[in-house]
């Protein structure tokens, strides 16, 4: 992991500027692309357009968190996208019909039980994919492109292609505060930010200070190894599946509450760019590398670039291929800087070590 | 004396120098036309980089190689294989799901206008190949369906298939059956015959002292024995390979052994396709012992270790920690249990490379470093500067990448991560491998301090150095099965008798 190197400099270790520049370089293009936007387009300073900028990434960040873990174990989750339309849909589902349990009788449900209960129906497709990836032995990529058809063909099955209107709930029953998820604020920040911030400190947190982190970390760095070490490989997958599927339910939940509708379709593609803010904040496809934190970033430059880029009036062709340029740019110069952190490592060894 | 055998390649001063070792300290080789030069040594005695070297694999630091006389330089395999030089490395490298004919020619296809293959000439010859290693392997028949033994003549046929003048057949009938050995040694004297160079390399020795006219021995990287076969005996071998100052690490640390510590009762793990990997092996461990677990590639040692560290399912019998039943089917279930590996592949099985020093030593307990879910870094730093210190670990910064490490600093990480688990078995798999003389005699002083604290220690080896130098007792290995028990003072060539494969007529072919 990269972090650890700078984070325990030794008086011996000659500062390597290039180094810091390139690991710092995620943030360097956060300042770059909002410097750029700050002065060329207007009103993009103003405290509107931050809380808009930051509900737009923190949909896919969400995301990304998930995506990041999945990825350290050296997997990929490609149905979040599906899952989020999943997700919503059930979302829709209990607020307007309820579950209707036999004898004329329907239960509703309040605001904090649909969550609870949409929740869970996202950490049960992760564990779907989990079991998949573990005990069948799937390919991750096989196992989650599966499930990307299966849950979006089951989210167009329950409404029958159609969208769940109205979703303002019902006070007889406890749900009318659905819509605030999505548009309620919390001391001047909006709800899903606060959900956002704690999610990421726990995710965090996980990644650092607890086992698990460690064991997810050990599985994707070398599968083999850990499991010989005692790392339970097969339980560390399973959760980090489920984690993916909590995320994405949470993104259905907060969706369909901004909207007030769930949409069979929604979250087409919000895989992708899941990855690619992973990718961006340097998260190591081949697995055992990469940091929540980074991940955060990166979704922020690719959520400014694209707000930015259509404040500027940029055509949303254009937009699609800048985009594309930025991740590709960020692989390019993660690939260099590994090379040469491994080199100066292996300097630094070969000199203090004999 | 080489009128009859002219020098067709020779090396000399042969010098190559890898991070951290030196393979080879001037090394002359010469290879003799018409004649089977037999190369012997222990593992990590430098066999494998000068043949490496020879075919155009891996460059030389210093020294040159002649041929015919003349300094050439191989660049690639391909300068290698131009210059008539074939070889048929110790591992299979070949394709499973292509068929027997795709593999002789991979890379080397006959191809009409070098686009279309002539699928029918490869055949062809494929079937002649085959008729001279007296085979009934059929050119389209899909490789993964053929026994390991027949893979192995496929590979041989594939060197066979380009006209070499010089042959290298590294360890080339460790999974053959007596029958095919015999066929193999038929076309060996066939191509002596036609005047080819052959370089032959085995641990069997009295297959060596069969088929060679000129043997060459290998020691740490410098040549210990050097003649014509004539008057060549297992005793003069074991001599050369070993040396006679085998007794140097000795078992200096004499200490009462405790009770028995570790017993493995009736393993076997069955081999697909019939018959066992490891056969109904029993052993036994006691306190403060280090019983060292002989065999040659192939008897089966690392797969025992791995059904103590159940890691294969299919594998059946018990195992008893102080007198405690372990019933546990998962690796961490027996590192509580006090068992601990440190497998024979660091970079496969034992490190993870891109994590820190410190991450690779804690990672079998980070749990137990934990407290309920919560891992206090201040107390993780501690506990690995602890053990870096116990080993007298040479790292920087425990905070570097594992990788940056050299061998043996990364064994001793290795070492580390299992001892945290405070293991009462400890369990090593080739725990010299690939490290150089220096970190050797120090992992050796390591181990047998740990003995003389208590620890039981099973290790495995194929280095019969190794073994003689290190164990209190000696269990020997061969086809899955124990084939003998001896005192560590034992004569060498009792050893190595007990670890020859009975090879059986192969009925199968």
């Amino acid at each position: 992991m990269s972090e650890t190197i700078t984070a325990a400099p030794r008086p011996a270790a000659r500062p390597n500027l290039l180094l810091l520049v390139l690991e710092m370089r995620t943030y360097l293009a956060l300042l770059l692309v909002f410097t750029y936007f700050a002065i060329m387009a207007p009103n993009f300073l103003s405290v509107d357009n931050a809380v808009l900028i930051s509900k737009h990434v923190a949909i896919n960040a969400f995301l990304a968190i998930g995506m990041t873990f999945v990825i350290i174990t050296g997997g990929i989750d490609l149905s979040v996208g599906s899952v989020v339309g999943l997700t919503g849909m059930v979302a829709g589902y209990l607020v307007l019909d309820g579950i209707y349990i036999g004898g004329g009788y329907t239960v509703y449900f309040n605001t904090i039980e649909i969550v609870a209960i949409v929740c869970c129906v996202g950490v049960f497709v992760g564990w779907i994919n989990g079991i998949l990836i573990t005990r069948f032995k799937v390919a991750p990529f096989i196992a989650t492109l599966g499930m990307l058809y299966v849950a979006r063909g089951i989210s167009l099955l329950l409404s029958g292609g159609r969208t769940f209107p109205n979703l303002n709930g019902d006070p007889e029953y406890g749900s009318d505060t659905f819509p605030l998820i999505g548009s309620g604020t919390v001391l001047g920040l909006p709800v899903m930010i606060w959900a956002l911030i704690v999610v990421t400190l726990l995710a965090i947190y996980i990644s650092r200070r607890t086992p698990l982190g460690r064991h997810i970390y050990a599985t994707g760095g070398n599968e083999r190894s850990a499991a010989l070490s005692g790392v339970n490989v097969d339980r560390t997958k399973l959760f980090v599946y489920m984690f993916s599927g909590l995320m994405a339910a949470i993104v259905g939940i907060i969706i369909a509450s901004q909207l007030k509708a769930s949409h069979p379709a929604t979250g087409e593609f919000f895989e992708l760019n899941a990855i690619a803010a992973a990718v961006l904040g340097g998260t190591s496809m081949a697995g055992g590398r990469g940091r929540i934190w980074g991940t955060i970033v990166g979704a922020f430059v690719i959520g400014i670039l694209a707000d930015g880029l259509i404040m500027m009036g940029v055509s949303s062709f254009w937009q699609m291929v800048i985009k594309g340029l930025v991740i590709i740019a960020a692989v390019v110069i993660d690939q260099f800087q590994s090379r040469l952190q491994s080199r100066i490592a292996l300097a630094q060894e070969t000199e203090g070590g004999r | 004396m080489s009128e009859e055998h002219p020098t067709g390649l020779s090396i000399r001063g042969a010098v190559k120098v890898y991070p951290g070792t030196r393979a080879l300290k001037g090394v002359d080789f010469d290879i003799r036309m018409g004649a089977v030069n037999v190369l012997v040594g222990e593992n990590g005695a430098g066999k494998s980089t000068l043949m490496k070297i020879i075919a155009g694999v891996e460059e030389l630091t210093e020294g040159e190689i002649l041929l015919d006389g003349e300094p050439v330089t191989f660049r690639s395999k391909d300068d290698a294989v131009r210059a008539g030089i074939g070889i048929v490395f110790q591992e299979l490298n070949l394709f499973a799901e292509m068929t027997v004919a795709e593999n002789v020619f991979i890379g080397r296809e006959r191809a009409r206008l070098g686009i279309d293959i002539d699928g029918d000439v490869e055949a062809e010859q494929t079937t002649r190949l085959m008729k001279r290693l007296e085979q009934k392997i059929a050119p389209d028949t899909v490789l993964g369906h053929l026994r390991i033994g027949q893979q192995q003549i496929v590979e041989i046929a594939k060197a066979l298939a380009q006209d070499v003048n010089i042959l290298i057949l590294d360890e080339p009938t460790s999974a053959l059956s007596a029958h095919e050995v015999d066929v193999l040694f038929r076309v060996i004297e066939d191509l002596k015959r036609q005047g080819v160079g052959i370089v032959y390399i085995s641990h069997r020795l009295e297959e060596l002292i069969r088929i060679g006219d000129y043997i060459t021995v290998l020691r740490d990287g410098e040549i210990t024995g050097e003649r014509s076969m004539q008057g060549v005996d297992i005793p003069w071998i074991v001599r050369a390979m070993i040396g006679d100052k085998s007794k140097d690490f000795a078992s200096a640390l004499n200490h009462e052994f405790g009770p028995e510590a570790f017993r493995a009762e009736d393993v076997c793990l069955p081999r697909p396709g019939g018959g066992f990997i490891v056969d109904h092996l029993s052993l036994s461990v006691r306190a403060g012992e280090v019983l060292g677990l002989y065999g040659l590639m192939g008897a089966g040692r690392t797969e025992f270790l791995e059904c103590v560290m159940a890691q294969h399912h299919g594998s059946t019998g018990r195992y008893y920690v102080y007198g405690e039943e372990l019933r546990s089917p998962s690796v961490a279930g027996r590192i509580r249990k006090g068992i601990a590996l440190v497998p024979e592949d660091r970079k496969r099985d034992g490190l993870v490379q891109i994590m820190s020093i410190r991450e690779n030593l804690t990672l079998s307990s980070v749990r137990r470093i934990a407290r309920l879910f919560h891992l206090d870094p201040a107390r993780e730093i501690k506990k690995a500067a602890e053990y870096i210190k116990r080993l007298t670990i040479k790292v920087s910064n425990p905070e570097n990448p594992v990788s940056s490490l050299s061998g043996g600093n990364q064994q001793k990480v290795v070492i580390g991560k299992a001892l945290m688990t405070e293991p009462r078995i400890l369990l090593m798999d080739e725990p010299s491998r690939g490290i150089d003389i220096g970190a050797k005699a120090e992992i050796y002083r390591l181990i047998r301090k740990l003995a003389s604290d208590g620890l039981a220690i099973l290790f495995v080896t194929s280095d019969l150095e190794e073994v003689v130098a290190l164990a209190d007792r000696i269990a020997v290995m061969a086809d899955g099965r124990k084939t003998g028990e001896f005192p560590n003072t034992a004569p060498a060539a009792e050893i190595i008798a007990a670890a020859t494969p009975r090879k059986q007529k192969d009925t199968a072919a």
